[in-house]
């Protein structure tokens, strides 16, 4: 066995809690499921998890959900281009000109504490309710992120890395494409990971709340028409989404720093 | 002579005032600017971009209405309960996964996948359950805020030195004592960087739940200016929940003694 493999492989003492918190979640469901049935909880309120499991078919076959998907998905790329081009930029720059830099940074990481997103209906009346609203407002919350974490990735690199492109007489930009970008690139790729993050969270979130788009707005959809074993299922839906998103991203990320 | 107006030529335009304090003054003064020239230039719909001298009549028009305090009030009320019962729940949960491996490999993977989830999707289910009035926009808010305060709890308790985890149970410590004396005063600063975050999530779950269904409230506020169209006042009250939510976050990074942490 290589060591790779040996890294790879869960040992046995990881693997049993997994599968007891599995388990447990699963216990949990069969019991709500009991407790529906046997109507101590309201089928109205909370519906079974069998029904919300059927919805699934539904979904697909009726809610094109698939579309939404891309649709939120197309989204969230748009942002994810934006953030990446402008707060990369905005973190290199900043890192170059240290006066700016001084100035700019406390009030750039004071605005990621900001709730931008509370300004959906300001950027309603100024794109209106399209997918540029959503676009936009996920851009503008998700960008401080990345601006910071390139100004961190900058700032961190390794003294003995730039004196050597002193050596070689590097150019600026020289030292910037050879030395700086390649080194500052993990730290750049967590900010772009966050600002990701923030882009779904803030994406999903508009489309539900101006009931535009594409899996925010079949939650809102859904719950307006009152088809709870739907919007349950929806809800999960979304979740599942995240969740394999995040997963992703973390692998993007840790593959980028086992390269570095 | 040379040598006088060498030095004082040398010397700061402004005495006391840092080139870092003058660039910023002078960011402000151009945003400020281009903002008065856009409003009136025209370019844009009306009241898009409402003259500075509109959305400062209307910040002082809305900090000395009653009406807003109340509003105030009720949503800072909201924030509250929300932070009280999602930090303590955070909490609970937080040091039970914090201090046993086991559960924490078994549980802590979903909290830690499902706590970046966007929760404002989870409101049609809080309706469902809580109703529309003031208890679905608190049950949001403890949704947003519980896990980040679990999450660096949970993290927190794995930090503490073992050293004081020996000294509390050489003492022979119950658990309740080693909670309250060794647990919790040794993990202050990951359970106020918790509630920092926490707070921040449980103002926007809550606010964002009140512009989609609610009577009172600042962000019933928010959306009722949407609705009528008054920029102005919309401006006025974004600038005021965006001064506050950040006096808030870094007021608790101050008393928790966060930002004495990052300079060391």
């Amino acid at each position: 066995m290589t060591h790779d493999a040996a890294i790879r492989r869960p040992p046995r003492a990881q693997v049993a809690p997994a599968a007891v918190g599995f388990a447990s979640i699963v216990t949990a469901l069969l019991l709500t499921e009991l407790l529906i049935r046997i109507g101590v909880i309201n089928r109205f309120i909370v519906p079974p998890p069998s029904e919300i499991a059927d919805s699934f078919y539904r979904l697909f076959a009726e809610e094109h959900i698939v579309r939404r998907f891309l649709l939120t998905a197309g989204e969230c790329l748009i942002t994810g281009v934006m953030i990446s081009a402008f707060g990369i930029a905005g973190g290199v720059l900043m890192h170059r000109v240290t006066l700016l830099r001084q100035a700019c940074e406390t009030w750039v990481a004071a605005f990621a504490a900001a709730p931008v997103v509370l300004a959906y209906p300001l950027f309603m009346v100024i794109f209106g309710r399209n997918a540029w609203t959503i676009i936009m407002l996920a851009f503008v919350a998700a960008l401080p992120p990345v601006i910071l974490k390139t100004i961190e990735g900058m700032a961190a690199t390794r003294k003995v890395l730039v004196d050597v492109g002193r050596s070689f007489n590097l150019t600026p930009t020289q030292q910037f494409r050879k030395i700086l970008f390649p080194a500052a690139l993990p730290a750049i790729f967590l900010g772009v990971r966050l600002g990701l993050v923030f882009a779904l969270i803030n994406v999903v979130g508009v489309e539900f709340l101006i009931n535009y788009g594409g899996l925010g707005q079949l939650i809102e959809d859904l719950a307006e028409r009152y088809d709870l074993a739907g919007t349950y299922a929806a809800i999960c839906f979304v979740i599942l989404v995240s969740v394999l998103f995040f997963i992703a991203l973390e692998k993007i990320e840790r593959w980028l720093r086992l390269v570095d | 002579m040379a040598e006088a107006g060498r030095l004082s030529g040398a010397a700061p335009a402004t005495p006391g005032l840092s080139p870092v304090t003058l660039l910023r003054i002078a960011i402000i003064l151009g945003v400020l600017a281009a903002w008065e020239l856009l409003a009136q230039s025209g370019c844009l719909y009306r009241d898009v971009v409402p003259s500075l001298l509109a959305i400062g009549s209307a910040l002082i028009e809305l900090l000395s209405h009653a009406d807003y305090y109340f509003n105030l009030g009720v949503t800072a009320g909201e924030i509250g309960i929300a932070l009280l019962v999602g930090g303590f729940s955070g909490l609970f949960v937080g040091v039970v996964l914090g201090a046993n491996r086991y559960l924490s490999k078994a549980f802590e993977p979903y909290l830690y996948y499902l706590g970046p989830t966007p929760k404002i999707i989870f409101f049609p289910v809080m309706i469902m359950w809580f109703g529309i009035d003031t208890e679905s926009k608190i049950a949001l808010g403890t949704l947003s805020c519980f896990f980040p305060i679990a999450l660096n709890v949970a993290a927190g308790m794995r930090q503490i030195d073992r050293v004081l985890i020996r000294v509390g149970q050489s003492f022979r410590a119950n658990a309740l004592q080693m909670v309250w004396k060794i647990y919790l005063p040794a993990m202050r600063h990951p359970i106020i960087n918790g509630g920092r975050l926490g707070f921040g999530m449980a103002l926007i779950g809550t606010l964002l739940a009140e512009t989609k269904l609610s009577n009172k409230g600042i962000g019933f506020l928010i959306i009722q200016t949407y609705s009528v169209f008054d920029m102005p006042r919309m401006y006025a009250m974004l600038i005021v929940l965006f001064v506050l939510a950040i006096g808030a976050n870094a007021l608790i990074g101050r008393l928790g003694g966060l930002d004495s942490i990052r300079r060391a």
